[in-house]
Order: C-alpha cells, then sequence, then structure tokens
C-alpha cells in the first residue's frame, strides 16, 4: 500500500494499526507492495528486503520469503536487477554461511532471464556467495547448480555457467575439478554463438584458476579452436583471453603455445578481430615479454599502423606512446627510430580525422623517450604539420598536450605555429572547440610565460568574454581570467586585465556589462581586498544605477559575493547603503537579490 | 512424411483460413508480413493497423498425423502506433513491413517488428502463476482492519489459467531518415541490420541508442539519384556477409570484414538484360522487390515484378535458374503500370530444404516451383475451396490463343486480388498465404 492509499483509509483503523503492534504495520506495507501495481513501489520494497527478512526472522526467510522471490521472475528488469543485488548480500538474513545454500534457488531462476544486466548480476551475487559455501555445500550445493546452468536447454543459462566455473573450481575435489573442465570445455563448443562468446570472455579468467598443466593440455587447445571461430564475435574475445593466458605461461612455451594464433589475429580477415588486438596491444606487450615484442610485435604493430581499415589504425595510433615506452630499453630507440616513425610520419597525413587525432592525442609523449635532438629533427616537423591539420580536434589534441614536449625542448620552438594554430581554433565555428581551447588557455599561459601572453594572446582572452556562441564559453572565460591571474598575480591584473574588464562597464549592450560583474566575481578574491576595494567596487557601485534590471540585480549579487573581500567599515558605511537603496527597487528580483545579499552579509 | 521436401508430388490441400469474411475490407485488416519462427510453431501476421497476431500450432493433435494440428490465435498486440513528424510534417503510417523471429534463448519468444520508421523488440512470455496473499487487503481489495494483523504474511505464487504478455522490451528508432524495407538478424545472434531505401544500419539487440552505418548511397546532390535499396538481409550462417538489391535489378553482397563502411561490394549479380525484350518498363519490372538466402546459404532467390531468379553465390554474370510467374502479364504492363500494380513488391519464400520455392501473383493465384523437377504449379487461396482437407486444383491461365476449358482468361484476372506475403514452415509442408485481409493455411495432404 502507497502512502496515497494509506491516506484514504479511516483513521480509526490506522489508529489501531499503530496502537496493536508498531513495528508490524511498515512492514507489513513493504511486503504487500512487493506485488503493488506500481513499478516503483516494488523496486522500493525489494530495496528494504533486507527489512522484510529481518522482520520475518531467518526460518521464514528460507521456508517463504525465498520460495516467493524465486517464482518472481516475470517482474520488470529494474526490479529483478535490484532483486538479484540484494540476495548476493543475504547471507546472514537467512542464517549465516551454513544456511548459504538457501540463496541459490532464486539466483538460478534469476540466472536464465533474458536480459543480460539482470543475468550478469546474478552470477556477480552467486560469485559472491561461493565464497561463503564451505567446501563441502560447494560440492553438494553450488557445483550441481553450475552443471545444472551448464547444461540447460537455454543459451541463457549456459551464458551464465561460464562465469561461475572458476570461482568453484580451486575448492573442490579433483574428480570435481575434472567434471568441470568438461563441462567449460563442452562451453566453448557450444551450437549457439552467445554460450562461446561468453565461455571465450572467460577463458582468461578460468585459465588462471587451473593448475599449468591443465593450462597446457586443455585452456590451449579450446583458445585455438575459439580463436578460429567462424563467428567474428567469438574470435575478437579469444584475443583478450590469448593475452591473460600468455601472463600465466612460462616464456619458452609463448612461442609454441600462444604465439601462432595471436600472430593470426593479428593478420585476422576481420577488421574488428586486428582492431580488438590493436586495442590490447600493451596488455599483449606486458604479458609476453621483451624478445616476442622485439620479434614479433614490432612488426605486427607497423601493420595494425597500416591497416586498410580506419577503425584498426586509430586504435593502433592510440597505443603508439605506450607501445614505445614499454621497449626494452636497450632497443628502444633504434626500433622507434626505423620501425615506428616511418609509420608513424605516414599517420600524421591519413585520410581519415579519427586517425590523425588519435595520433595527435599520443604523438607529443614520444619526445620525452626520444629526448632533445630527435624531437627537434624528427617529430617537431610532424607537430608542426598536425598544427595545421585541417582538422581542428588533432590541432586541439596537440595543444592540449604541449606540457610533454615543453619538458624537453621548451615550447618556443613550437611558437611560431602555436599562435596561428591557437587563434584559428579560438574563432572555430564550433563552440565546443572555442570552450577546448580558452580551458587550455591557462595552462598554455604558463608554458609561454607572462611576456609572450601578453604580447599575442591576452586581447584574445578578452575578446572570449564578449562570445555570442554560448553562455558556457562566457562562463569558462571568466575562469580563464581567473586562473590567468593566479598564474601571473595580482599585480599583473591591475595592469593588463582590469582596466579592459572595467571599461565593459560602459558597453551599450546589457549582456557585456553583466560580465564585467561575472569577471569582478572571479576575480576578486584572487586580485585582494586593495584591488578589489581601489578599482572594481566603484564599477559595481556606479551599475547599480543602470537601467537594466538584470544588471542591477545582479550587482546585487556580485555585492554578496564580494564581500567577504572587503573591510567590515567598506561594508557599513558604503556597500549597505547601495544593498538598501536597490532593496527598495521597483523590480522584484532586484529586491529579492538585494534583500538576500544584506541577509548573507549580516548587514540588517 | 517428406519433411520439408515435396513440391510437386505434394497434394495441397486447405487447412484453414483466418480473418473476416465479408467482402468490405478495413484498411486496417490489410495483412502486411507473415512469418512462421525457427520451429515452425509459431505464426506471426503484421497487418496495416499495426497490429502483429501470432498464431501457435496446437499440439494435442500431433499423435495423429491426417488430422495434423492446427494454429490458433496465441497473442494480439499493437505494436505502432500512427505518428505524426512535426519536423518533416510526414505522417507515419503504422504497417507493419517486416516481422523477424529471434532464435530462442529462453521459455519466452522474442521478435522484431518494424513500421517505416521505428522497429521494436517484443516479448512474448507465458504466465501460468500469480501471487495471491496481502496483510492490508483481502485480495478482492477491500481493507482489513489493521488491528487484527497480528502477524505477518508473505505472498504465495498459486496456479491460474495461462496468460500470454506481449511487452516491448526495446524501441530502435531515429536512425532512419527513408522508409524501412527490410530488417534481418545476424547468425551471431547479437546484431541485426535494418534498410531503407538508401542506408543500412547495423543494430546491436541490446543496444538501442546507437546504430552503426553500413551502407549508404545516397548521392550527394538526390537529383543525381538512380537507384533504391529494395531488400536486404544476412547469410544464414556466414555472420560477415549480406546482401542487399536493387531497383535496378541488382544485388550486391558485401563482406563486414573488409571494413567498417561496406560501400564496396564484394560481389555484385547481375544478369546482362536481353536486348529484345527491352521496353518502357523494362528498368521498373527488373527492379527487385525481395532477397532470400537458401536455408543452406548456397544460392539466392530474388524476385522481380515477372520473374523468380535462383542465384548461386558463386556465380556472379547469371541466375542459375528463372521461373516465369505470369509471363502472360508481359502483353499487359501498360495497363498495370496506369492501375500503379507494377510497383507491387511480391515477395517470395524457400521450403525446408530448398527444393521449392513460393510466391505470388494476382487474382488470388499464387505459384510452386520445383527445382528439383523444374516444374511449377499456379494455386489459388479462395473461399470455395474452403473445406476442410479439400485438395487445391492447379489453375491454368490462358496466354492467348484458344482458351481451353478450365483455363481463365487473362482478362478476367482480378488485380486487385493480389498474394504479395506468403511463408513456408520451416520443416513441414505447411505455409500460410496472406490475400488481402484473409490468412489461408495449407498443408500437405496425408492419407
Amino acid at each position: 500500500m502507497s502512502l496515497q492509499e494509506l491516506a484514504k483509509q479511516p483513521l480509526a483503523s490506522k489508529m489501531a494499526g499503530a496502537d496493536s503492534d508498531d513495528s508490524l504495520y511498515p512492514i507489513a506495507v513493504l511486503i504487500d507492495e512487493l506485488r503493488n501495481e506500481d513499478v516503483q513501489l516494488r523496486l522500493n520494497s525489494i530495496k528494504k528486503l533486507s527489512t522484510i527478512a529481518l522482520a520475518l526472522g531467518v526460518e521464514r526467510t528460507r521456508t517463504e520469503l525465498l520460495p516467493f522471490l524465486t517464482d518472481t521472475i516475470y517482474d520488470e528488469d529494474e526490479v529483478l536487477l535490484a532483486l538479484a543485488e540484494q540476495l548476493g548480500n543475504f547471507t546472514m538474513l537467512v542464517g549465516g554461511p551454513e544456511y548459504v545454500h538457501c540463496l541459490l534457488p532464486p539466483l538460478e531462476s534469476l540466472a536464465t532471464v533474458e536480459e543480460t544486466v539482470v543475468r550478469d548480476k546474478a552470477v556477480e551475487s552467486l560469485r559472491k556467495i561461493s565464497h561463503e559455501h564451505s567446501p563441502v555445500d560447494l560440492e553438494v550445493h553450488f557445483e550441481p547448480l553450475v552443471k545444472r546452468l551448464a547444461s540447460g536447454d537455454w543459451f541463457t543459462s549456459r551464458t551464465s555457467a561460464c562465469g561461475l566455473f572458476s570461482v568453484c573450481y580451486p575448492r573442490v575435489s579433483s574428480t570435481v575439478k575434472a567434471e568441470i573442465r568438461q563441462h567449460f570445455r563442452t562451453l566453448c563448443s557450444d551450437d549457439t554463438p552467445m554460450v562461446r562468446r561468453a565461455a571465450a570472455s572467460k577463458l582468461g579468467e578460468f585459465a588462471k584458476v587451473l593448475e599449468l598443466e591443465y593450462v597446457k593440455s586443455d585452456i590451449i587447445s579450446l583458445f585455438t579452436a575459439l580463436a578460429s571461430d567462424e563467428q567474428d564475435s567469438v574470435r575478437l574475445l579469444a584475443v583478450e583471453a590469448g593475452v591473460s593466458i600468455a601472463t600465466l605461461l612460462p616464456q619458452e612455451d609463448l612461442e609454441a603455445l600462444v604465439m601462432p594464433t595471436l600472430r593470426q589475429a593479428a593478420e585476422d580477415k576481420s577488421w574488428r578481430v586486428r582492431y580488438m588486438v590493436a586495442d590490447k596491444f600493451s596488455d599483449l606487450q606486458k604479458a609476453v615479454g621483451p624478445e616476442i615484442t622485439k620479434n614479433d610485435l614490432v612488426p605486427a604493430f607497423q601493420n595494425l599502423l597500416k591497416d586498410c581499415e580506419a577503425e584498426v589504425r586509430a586504435a593502433a595510433a592510440n597505443k603508439v606512446k605506450e607501445f614505445c615506452e614499454n621497449l626494452p630499453e636497450d632497443s628502444r630507440e633504434t626500433i622507434i627510430m626505423t620501425h615506428i616513425l616511418p609509420c608513424v610520419k605516414e599517420l600524421v597525413s591519413d585520410t581519415n580525422q579519427h586517425v590523425k587525432s588519435a595520433l595527435a592525442s599520443v604523438i607529443m609523449g614520444l619526445s620525452t623517450i626520444l629526448g632533445k635532438d630527435n624531437t627537434i629533427e624528427h617529430l617537431l616537423p610532424l607537430f608542426l604539420a598536425q598544427l595545421k591539420d585541417e582538422c581542428p580536434e588533432v590541432r586541439l589534441n596537440i595543444i592540449s598536450n604541449l606540457d610533454c614536449v615543453n619538458e624537453v625542448i621548451g615550447i618556443r620552438q613550437l611558437s611560431q605555429s602555436l599562435l596561428p594554430a591557437i587563434v584559428e581554433l579560438a574563432e572555430d565555428a564550433k563552440w565546443r572547440v572555442r570552450l577546448a581551447i580558452i580551458e587550455y588557455m591557462p595552462l598554455l599561459a604558463g608554458q609561454l610565460g607572462v611576456e609572450f601572453f601578453d604580447e599575442k594572446l591576452n586581447s584574445l582572452c578578452m575578446a572570449w568574454l564578449v562570445d555570442h556562441g554560448s553562455c558556457y564559453n562566457v562562463e569558462a572565460a571568466t575562469c580563464n581570467l581567473m586562473k590567468l591571474v593566479e598564474k601571473f598575480g595580482a599585480e599583473w591584473a591591475q595592469n593588463t586585465i582590469v582596466p579592459k574588464v572595467l571599461g565593459m562597464a560602459n558597453d551599450p549592450n546589457y549582456l557585456h556589462r553583466m560580465t564585467t560583474l561575472f569577471c569582478i566575481n572571479a576575480l576578486s578574491e584572487v586580485c585582494g581586498q586593495e584591488i578589489t576595494t581601489k578599482h572594481m567596487l566603484p564599477v559595481v557601485f556606479k551599475m547599480s544605477n543602470d537601467q537594466v534590471a538584470n544588471v542591477r540585480f545582479n550587482v546585487a549579487k556580485s555585492l554578496q559575493k564580494i564581500g567577504p573581500v572587503l573591510d567590515s567599515n567598506c561594508l557599513q558605511t558604503e556597500v549597505k547603503p547601495v544593498l538598501e537603496k536597490l532593496a527598495s527597487d521597483q523590480d522584484m528580483d532586484v529586491k529579492y537579490f538585494a534583500q538576500e545579499a544584506i541577509s548573507v552579509l549580516s548587514l540588517a | 512424411l517428406t519433411a520439408g521436401g515435396g513440391g510437386n508430388d505434394v497434394q495441397w490441400c486447405f487447412s484453414q483460413v483466418k480473418g473476416a469474411i465479408d467482402d468490405d475490407v478495413a484498411e486496417a485488416d490489410i495483412i502486411s508480413t507473415v512469418e512462421f519462427n525457427h520451429s515452425g510453431e509459431l505464426l506471426a501476421t503484421g497487418d496495416k493497423g499495426g497490429r502483429v497476431v501470432i498464431f501457435q500450432q496446437e499440439t494435442e493433435n500431433k499423435s495423429q498425423p491426417q488430422c495434423r494440428s492446427e494454429y490458433n490465435v496465441y497473442s494480439t498486440f499493437q505494436s505502432h502506433e500512427p505518428e505524426f513528424d512535426y519536423l518533416k510534417s510526414l505522417e507515419i503510417e503504422e504497417k507493419i513491413n517486416k516481422i523477424r523471429w529471434l532464435p530462442q534463448k529462453n521459455a519466452a519468444q522474442f521478435l522484431l517488428s518494424t513500421n517505416d520508421k521505428t522497429i521494436k523488440l517484443w516479448k512474448i512470455s507465458e504466465r501460468d502463476k500469480r501471487p495471491e496473499g496481502y496483510n492490508l487487503k483481502e485480495e478482492d481489495g477491500r481493507y482489513r482492519d489493521a488491528a487484527t494483523i497480528t502477524t505477518l504474511r508473505v505472498p504465495v505464487f498459486r496456479p491460474m489459467d495461462l496468460m500470454v504478455e506481449a511487452s516491448p522490451r526495446r524501441v530502435f528508432a531515429n536512425a532512419h531518415t527513408y522508409h524501412i524495407n527490410s530488417i534481418s538478424v545476424n547468425s551471431d545472434n547479437e546484431t541485426y541490420l535494418s534498410a531503407d531505401d538508401l542506408r543500412i544500419n547495423l543494430w546491436h539487440l541490446e543496444i538501442t541508442d546507437r546504430s552503426f552505418n553500413i551502407v549508404d548511397i545516397k548521392p550527394a546532390n538526390m537529383e543525381e539519384l538512380t537507384e533504391v535499396i529494395t531488400a536486404a538481409e544476412f547469410h544464414p550462417h556466414q555472420c560477415n556477409t549480406f546482401v542487399y538489391s536493387s531497383s535496378k535489378g541488382t544485388i550486391r553482397l558485401c563482406d563486414m570484414r573488409a571494413s567498417a563502411l561496406c560501400d564496396k561490394h564484394s560481389k555484385l549479380f547481375e544478369e546482362p538484360e536481353d536486348p529484345s525484350n527491352r521496353s518502357f518498363f523494362s528498368e521498373i519490372i527488373s527492379s527487385i522487390s525481395d532477397v532470400k538466402f537458401s536455408h543452406n546459404g548456397r544460392y539466392m532467390m530474388t524476385r522481380d515484378y515477372l520473374s523468380v531468379k535462383i542465384w548461386d553465390l558463386n556465380m556472379e554474370n547469371r541466375p542459375v535458374e528463372t521461373y516465369q510467374v505470369h509471363e502472360y502479364l508481359r502483353s499487359k504492363l501498360c495497363s498495370l503500370y496506369e492501375n500503379d500494380c507494377i510497383f507491387d513488391k511480391f515477395e517470395c519464400c524457400w521450403n525446408g530444404n530448398d527444393s521449392v520455392v513460393m510466391t505470388g501473383s494476382y487474382n488470388n493465384f499464387f505459384r510452386m516451383l520445383d527445382r528439383t523437377q523444374r516444374r511449377d504449379v499456379t494455386l489459388e487461396a479462395s473461399r470455395e475451396s474452403c473445406k476442410p482437407r479439400q485438395v487445391l486444383k492447379p489453375r491454368r491461365v490462358c496466354a492467348g490463343g484458344k482458351r481451353k476449358k478450365d483455363e481463365i482468361s487473362v482478362d478476367s484476372l482480378d488485380f486487385n486480388k493480389k498474394i504479395l506475403h506468403t511463408a513456408w514452415h520451416p520443416q513441414e509442408n505447411i505455409i500460410a498465404v496472406a490475400t488481402t485481409n484473409n490468412l489461408y493455411i495449407f498443408q500437405e495432404k496425408v492419407n
């Protein structure tokens, strides 16, 4: 019963209910709402399932509540999801580890529903409570459940089984272990691609709990089979399993057992499989170690960087820096210079903008690896080319990673090309691009130094204040000014920024006059009491007579904001009269904000 | 019982007819698609009113083969509603263009249904239990006196009459600018494609806010448009292969392994035009209205206005078999153009073992084309042959010259009675044939 329904009930019965048993009534409502027509109320009750269980006691929870929940699988996904999650934390409520197996039936039925999220959550909870089973219970109750799921009629139950093998395997007897391995093998060659996908995605995890001899005898053959499955979606999941398996095997076995399959995956006919290899390349590199990396992965990586499908090239380009960083130190520079860099050079002028932009987001990182001379000779031309790229994303990615180059060669090398690139991005047609460059400005200013900034970029920052594209940009621009002042100091602010900001107070456009107030809000604290009182406050006061009400109530808001920076004398003698005048303004909003400021600043 | 085989050796007899009998046909009742599920146990129809009706094969008579089980209504639901696109000032019809069943994943059944713009995933499930027992009220809703509540009651599930529910699980919207003509589920069972006049999109069955464009034939300038996509289908076993047909009579086969965007086809199936048959209508009648892979995946069948062609996937330059559906109409193309019939989109289907194909015609005629014996027969779905287990008599159309007895003259064919949609049970010789607003079910005569 909802509160609304409750309200409709005769008062007497409510009173009586309260009289008879205080604690029963709310629980009774919760239980009844388990089957309310409103999903939200059912969900609410399921989320308080532990309260219901506590009230019922462990015995009734086991014999009545759990059987009811086991049959509740017709409900909406969100209710089932919440139920699956609750049951994972239910052990104490059914009487502790001794009775934890009572939770298996409802979770088993949840593990067969068609919604993946619900099934996954049920499996997660099953994995959680598996640890609370004693070794005996695990074999008597849990393992039979896994077997039932694994040989279920519908693939939904078989996919769920795949995620449960690894949690029970380490804790059962060797005969049961053999059965579990057999079940897993069967699922790896299931008729339906869904089950094979589930098995492939759990292969690495299962391999981790197996004894090494079985990894070599069982897992490798399953891996090889899945990696040559007819379904692309199965093969691509095998790649990830391959990485996990490689970490488990001793170096000397890798070449014979894993590498042929991985090599084949890197050259798979399907771009999606090659994409997966490119995407997992750094993990793969770590798993196989330096020798195989040098001999096998370097040529494979070159091929991925030159792949005919742009998606694959972009994924590989994303890994360039990580791959180079993790190369064995003794041959790192040679490999990069002779094998990787030529491919990278080609990618700089790729036909696809996603590829170029992926590369631009990592390419600057190469400078730390290659050192000053190589950077100047080989990388700098690439950076400069990308700074002139037609696609704004590419330029933006270069600019946002400038700090890496700054450390190695100093930013001055780039400044000639940097400036036009920044100016162009600052005037880009897309407001998101403009916003991004504004947000990088404080960082850039720090790297370029105050002189360069004053000379070239200051006017740009001021222009952003009157951006017409979006209010986000104006907000970002004022925030930018604040960060610049933090960087360059109050004195710099007083000489360069403050006069310009205050100049806008006389602008005929009221939006620009308001921008002055927003800037003052942002700047007063970093500029300090003296500048605020001497320079900003008079302007704010003057604007309290503005003819536009929006400006006037923003004056009130500004005064509230900068109040804490001012001394109490100034507040009492100067601010208070202005606010009092505004508090008797004709406009309702102006009055409201003035009164609010008065009370916040305790001037009443 | 020859499972799925037969053809012309099969004697077809009437089994059932569904739908209203009177001649006054409501627009909303016109059947727009027919589809068996993978086991053949369920048969779905969609109509112009946006409804989906599912029939279930009764199981009790399975022991008596001469009295094969009938299909009865299992579930009916409103799949699509009429909508209005305010930005383009366009009405969006509720008409169901296609239905595709998903392979069964648990006790429930799932199907995709689509109108011109939006694809929906439906779950059809059974429920035979319901919870009983409240604490604060009686089952009939009367409130109990709270004072009498001294113990808590947990509801229990009790058996009830079987209830079939259809619930919408996913809505895949806003991905098509033009009209969706096809949907097809991939053999990986996690993705499907949807095709409109100019584009094909790839969806994940669990993700509704994102789809990938895999084919786009829209020219930069729409005035240069010369062909449109008319149908598309995934290969039954190879997850990477799909085909799409065009209004110019070509079929393109694409390999999704090669690249993310399948603008470049890997095979182009096209038959050179016969110059002797060239006419004003050549291009219109060569437009392909349906393409279907055979169950074994070796062949595909295409339907154009006058013929059915079977293509071997390994031979691109001509079909391996061509069947005339109603060649006698070639002389009447002019009047068929005038009454718009020439733009009718006939579908086609394979039998269970790919040995016979079926497609529709006018005058409520449909054609059975036997591939092994190269024989064909014309049958009629009509109220006259509606007696239980009555054998369908072959029909003949007189193409000119002197009309023999039993023959029907071309001029007396009724072009308003057309059979566009037919379906063949995946294993058995049971067929579903949609006339305007009736669904006929015929089956093999068993002695």
